[in-house]
């Protein structure tokens, strides 16, 4: 099954390589090709769900082969119950991608799509990296398309809005790099699953104030790319000068790195540090919810409006991670899937809308369900989506969250559930002031959808009630993943168990879990390397 | 019982309907979209009659799939159906089934048909799975789907910018109010563990009452931030008179009939946590004590027939809310029903005479009606008699239990009583001025067909005319309701057969009052007190015959007499402007110029770009010292040598 994995995280890549082949004259020829590539990546990916085995909490579809000799760097990638689906999310949009480009991008196609396949099998190398340098690798990666994407592709200020985000993120990763080779250091290797036995068995540990560090040099690169308040001010910038799939790809698939990140590598490595420094970050989560939606509100340009929404919906997810708690940490990963979804549909939307009125500007636009009934209502519904209305998927994932955290600090929870009120202010608003009142004389001959149009906008749409009805689908098989790794992590005491007076023997299996993989570990190669400190 | 009630099909049937005409609407005729929609609700109906009379002793339960499931949580889709859910499905239903007949005539010719009937039939898929949903989550489902199409209907003429204002500003604040509940809902799981009510009442029905305030105050106070903001109680009231703006139908079924009652309704299905909580029962008390006499006060200036009419809403609902405070929850759900009967008449009346006059609504443009709209003008003052609570009308043997339980409740208390008692005086006053303002006196309509005002409405002109058979044949069932749908409750005291409490009395039986309560005042007493409450009644018809049939010119000069009053009423004391200028200007300012101008642009963006500059600068600085001298390089290698030997000299030393 390991070829499985290697199919989807090459064949868009390859296909890129492809694609040079085709004359640059022959447009469609371009676009066809693009999209049976993203339209084939994500049919293998729909494979992934249905061979994963739920009960299992080591990585899946495994390949785990050397790399590079010394340093001893591993080409080890693996699916676990976190990232599977987020694996689907990127080939799900990147065909969702390809296909709102076809008519708006018009210079130089070849490069554009050859671009967006790159970033696809980049994103896709980030979520399923096992090894810390092949995860540094396909991290930095990722960085290259989405510059040329917003750099070449974007609107006025696109220079700039790609300088920045380039810059922003890298100052980040370069901390990141020095907490990889530190680790490096330490263990001897970069195999995330060897460090983490390590750390487990006790074999290798760190100091208390080396801990600090390490957490902080790895939070620094997810913490911009979240982006967490106060390091968000790149994102509206780049949303707003990106192209449609540059944006979707961003908001969908760019931030939930950072998310991801915090949780595969700054709780289970850096436990102590993660719990010490739980409050302030939680905190910084909460500004960012309702400092995000605050500015949401008085956003004149779409774009930016959804940024600032992006700061306060990761928020949730950020808050959720750092609870710690099972149940919240499960509705964060599922909102970071909710908010690809809709958030990216919006974008689309927003996206859809550029190409007919040509401005991002609220005030430029009114009265838009008169003459486009069908796209008001699909950006309703989107909407609704993202201000969290039950039987749609982001209420679910916000109500974990929250739930999960009212467990551990019920003010938080509370100052956190102020964000559902306010997202409701500023989507409804911004709804009534796009599609609402008396159309324009500009707008009234506005086309409605087309077919293709359609044919995005409906999955995008299937997927929000399909996930908002049958969470236990995609929840179920995160239980298991999400618990070995809140192990290691040393989840709080956990207050709610259902039903049952007595204690489940769960604990008792998580550490006959833990013991096997310690028995099961290989010995450590001794390191070249000292420690820093001797 | 049945073994297999599928209870689903109830809330699923109107929402094929929905979906039918949402995906084909536009393309079918009226009659067909209305067929599906109408057809859709009668399913439904009949569906939810024979639920009502497979109803036994015990809750019934369906399970059906889970909707949300991580780590230890666990949420269904379960329906449960006992008296409270099975009567609220056959309001929500029966006065949904006859506000759509009536809405087939009243919104023919009006554009956007087939939207229309889409969203209703949407509406009572969404309350429908309020009411008969098995767990808080679910009812949080019904309840946020109740909002939203509440949302779509206030808005439903979009093209109109305060349309389009009122509805968000309903949707919002309930939000508000949803903020309580949502905050209650995961307080319940903490302290219960689960969300069912199987699990959840008997367990807080099995803990000691809280004397000080624990986390049954809490979550029931939370849960009354909630009932006040969908029931319009104060202060969230002020979404509700806006909402107004919606199609009239729109206003019977969910501005006064079904959806603004669902406050009730989750304060009525939480009553076994509710009675543990006297603090909170309390809080309830007061605030529908206080919601109801307020809101009446504003209603006796008012001029819009609307709007008249949703301040009368808030202030029964206030009503209803009070009769929760004081634990008497059978009350107060007999009250919702008789309500939804004769308010829904009321405004279906309204309706009809807006209709009749080509869209106008101040009544003082009205008059003389009753001789052109002979069905309008029984039908409505059947409605009348029912919300002025005489005998023999509904709203008599609803209103006098909430009355006398206000008083001799243990939670209850003479002010209670008072601010009741004046409350239906008041309601009295003002629903007999609109009636007589209305169908009496002379005919003011001229100036009404030519005025126009409100385009949006169906724009008839000519002489008033009466509605048609679609649209009278609901008020007159209508009708009949109201002046008979209390008779279920007769109490005892009447040589009736108590049947409407006695029914309720499963669903409230974990809110049992406290034994003490046996306190028995006898009959006489009884007796007193509501007649004490007829003669209140008749008084507030009398004056309002007074002024606005014999002798009009005192309305006014008294009027006059208490200008400043009068002022400040007619502006609804002014909370709009206090809400605007105190919450809703300063957040939006505040966000605007301190957070993202002053905050987000300026200090944070603006020393990151300060950052970039300096490292720009110290750049150019650093490339110019690379000139291509070679005397400037020789210097510079003198300086580094003198610097690597004195550091080593420093080393060796």
């Amino acid at each position: 099954m390991s070829f499985l994995l290697n199919c989807i995280l090459f064949l868009p890549a390859i296909g890129a390589l492809f694609l040079l082949a085709i004359p640059r004259q022959q447009a469609t020829s371009l676009r066809r090709w693009s999209l049976y590539i993203s339209l084939a990546t994500f049919l293998l990916s729909l494979v992934l769900p249905f061979r994963f085995e739920p009960a299992s909490a080591a990585m899946q579809f495994v390949t785990n082969r050397s790399w590079i000799e010394s340093p001893p760097i591993r080409y080890h990638i693996g699916v676990d119950g976190i990232s599977l689906f987020l694996i689907l999310l990127i080939t799900f949009l990147s065909v969702l991608c390809v296909l709102v480009s076809w008519n708006s991008v018009q210079e130089h196609i070849k490069e554009f799509f050859f671009f967006l396949l790159l970033l696809e099998t980049g994103t896709i190398g980030v979520f399923i990296a096992m090894d810390l340098f092949l995860f540094y690798v396909f991290w930095e990666i990722t960085l290259i398309p989405l510059y040329f994407l917003i750099g070449i592709w974007g609107h006025e200020r696109r220079v700039y809005a790609a300088l920045k985000f380039v810059l922003f993120t890298l100052a980040g990763s370069l901390f990141m790099l020095v907490g990889i080779l530190w680790l490096y250091n330490i263990f001897g290797t970069f195999d995330y699953e060897m460090i983490l036995r390590g750390i487990a068995a006790g074999t290798h540990t760190f100091s208390a104030q080396e801990e600090y560090w390490l957490f902080l040099a790895f939070f620094a690169a997810f913490a911009i790319k979240v982006p967490l308040f106060p390091l968000h001010t790149w994102l509206p910038d780049a949303h707003v000068e990106a192209p449609t799939a540059g944006s979707v790809m961003l908001a969908g698939v760019l931030l939930k790195m950072g998310t991801y990140g915090l949780l595969r590598f700054c709780l289970p490595l850096f436990p102590e540090a993660a719990h010490k420094l739980a409050a302030p970050v939680m905190v910084l989560a909460l500004i960012g919810i309702i400092y995000g939606s605050l500015l949401a509100m008085v956003q004149p340009d779409l774009k930016k409006l959804i940024a600032y929404s992006s700061v306060a919906h990761l928020g949730f997810v950020v808050l959720g991670i750092f609870s710690f708690n099972q149940i919240a940490v499960q509705g964060a990963i599922y909102q970071m899937l909710n908010h690809g979804v809709s958030t990216g549909a919006l974008f689309l939307l927003v996206g859809m809308l550029y190409d007919r009125l040509h401005t991002r500007q609220i005030r430029d636009m009114g009265g838009l369900a008169t003459p486009a009934p069908i796209l008001a209502t699909f950006f309703l519904i989107t909407s609704l989506s993202s201000i969290g209305l039950p039987l749609l998927n982001n209420f679910v994932g916000e109500f974990l969250i929250l739930l999960g955290v009212l467990q551990e600090r019920v003010l938080y929870a509370a100052l956190a559930a102020t964000g559902v009120v306010l997202s409701a202010a500023y989507m409804l608003w911004m709804y009534q002031r796009v599609f609402l009142g008396e159309a324009g004389a500009k707008q009234q001959t506005m086309p409605d959808l087309n077919q293709r149009e359609k044919a995005i906008l409906v999955p995008a749409v299937a997927l929000m009630i399909l996930m908002g009805v049958f969470s236990p689908f995609f929840l179920r098989k995160m239980d298991v993943a999400t618990a070995s790794l809140l192990d290691h992590a040393g989840r709080r005491e956990i207050k709610v168990e259902r039903h049952s007076p007595v204690p489940k023997p769960e604990p008792k299996q998580d550490a006959q879990l833990l013991g096997r993989i310690s028995e099961s570990a290989p010995e450590l190669p001794a390191t070249d390397f000292l420690p820093l400190e001797h | 019982m049945e073994s297999n009630l599928q209870l689903w099909l109830i809330p699923t049937v109107p929402l094929l309907g929905a979906l039918w005409n949402g995906l084909w609407g536009k393309r079918s005729s009226e009659r067909a979209v209305a067929s599906v929609a109408v057809g859709a609700v009668a399913v439904s109906f009949l569906l939810a009659l024979r639920a009502f009379f497979a109803l036994g002793d015990a809750p019934y339960l369906e399970s059906y799939f889970s909707w949300i499931a991580a780590a230890s949580f666990q949420a269904h889709f379960n329906f449960y159906l006992d008296p409270l859910s099975a009567v609220m499905a056959l309001i929500v239903t029966g006065v949904g089934l006859l506000i759509h007949i009536y809405a087939v005539g009243y919104m023919s010719q009006e554009g956007g048909y087939y939207r229309f009937f889409c969203y209703m039939n949407l509406f009572l898929f969404f309350m429908l799975t309020l009411v008969l949903a098995g767990n808080y989550l679910l009812m949080f489902v019904g309840w946020e789907g109740v909002g939203l199409c509440s949302y779509l209907l206030i808005g439903f003429y979009f093209r109109r910018e305060d349309a389009a204002d009122a509805g968000k500003k309903a949707f919002i604040t309930t939000r508000l109010g949803d903020f309580g509940f949502l905050i209650a809902l995961l307080m319940i799981y903490s302290t219960f563990e689960s969300l069912n009510y199987s699990e959840v009442l008997p367990a807080a029905a099995s803990l000691p009452v809280e004397s000080t305030a624990g986390p049954l105050t809490v979550i029931c106070l939370l849960l009354l931030v909630g009932a006040a903001g969908k029931s319009a109680q104060v202060p969230l009231y002020v979404w509700l008179p806006d909402a107004m703006l919606g199609p009239t139908p729109v206003s019977a079924l969910i501005h006064a009939a079904t959806m603004v009652t669902a406050g009730v309704y989750i304060i009525a299905r939480s009553s076994a946590l509710y009675v543990h909580a006297p603090q909170a029962l309390f809080m309830v008390a007061l605030v529908g004590g206080i919601t109801a006499f307020y809101a009446a006060t504003i209603g006796i200036v008012q001029t819009d027939i609307k709007r008249i009419l949703a301040y009368s809403t808030i202030s029964q609902i206030g009503y209803m809310v009070m009769a929760c405070g004081v634990a008497a929850f059978s009350a107060a759900i007999f009250h919702l029903m008789t309500h939804a009967f004769f308010k829904a008449l009321l405004f279906l009346g309204a309706g009809s005479v807006i209709h009749a006059l080509g869209g106008e609504q101040d009544i003082r443009k009205m008059g003389g009606l009753r001789h052109y709209l002979p069905r309008t003008y029984w039908s409505f003052l059947i409605a009348c008699l029912a919300i002025a609570a005489l005998p023999p009308f509904s709203g008599f043997f609803s209103k006098d239990p909430i009355l006398w339980e206000a008083y001799v409740s243990p939670y209850g208390g003479i002010l209670f009583w008072l601010l009741g008692i004046l409350t239906a005086g008041i309601t009295s006053f003002y629903i007999f001025r609109l009636f007589f303002l209305t169908f009496h006196g002379h005919s003011k309509t001229a100036v009404a067909t030519s005025s126009g005002i409100h385009v949006a409405e169906p724009a008839h002109h000519g002489v008033p005319h009466e509605s048609p058979p679609i649209m009278t044949w609901p008020l007159m069932i209508l009708a009949a309701l109201s002046l008979a749908g209390g008779w279920v409750g007769i109490p005892a005291l009447w040589r009736g057969g108590d049947h409407w409490n006695l029914f309720l009395a499963p669903a409230f039986r974990l809110a049992a009052l406290p034994t003490e309560h046996a306190v028995s005042h006898d009959a006489a007493t009884e007796i007193i007190f509501t007649l004490a409450s007829i003669l209140v009644s008749v008084a507030g018809i009398a004056l309002a015959y007074l002024l606005y049939c014999r002798r009009p010119e005192l309305a006014a000069a008294a009027a006059a007499r208490l200008r400043g009053l009068h002022t400040l009423v007619l502006n609804k004391y002014y909370v709009d402007e206090i809400y605007r200028s105190l919450f809703v200007q300063p957040l939006v300012v505040v966000s605007r110029e301190l957070l993202w101008k002053g905050m987000d642009a300026a200090a944070i963006d603006g020393s990151f770009q300060g950052l970039a500059n300096r490292t720009r600068r110290l750049g150019d600085r650093v490339r110019r010292m690379q000139s291509g001298n070679i005397r400037s390089y020789a210097g510079w290698v003198v300086l580094g040598a003198i610097l690597l030997i004195s550091f080593m000299v420093g080393l060796a030393s």
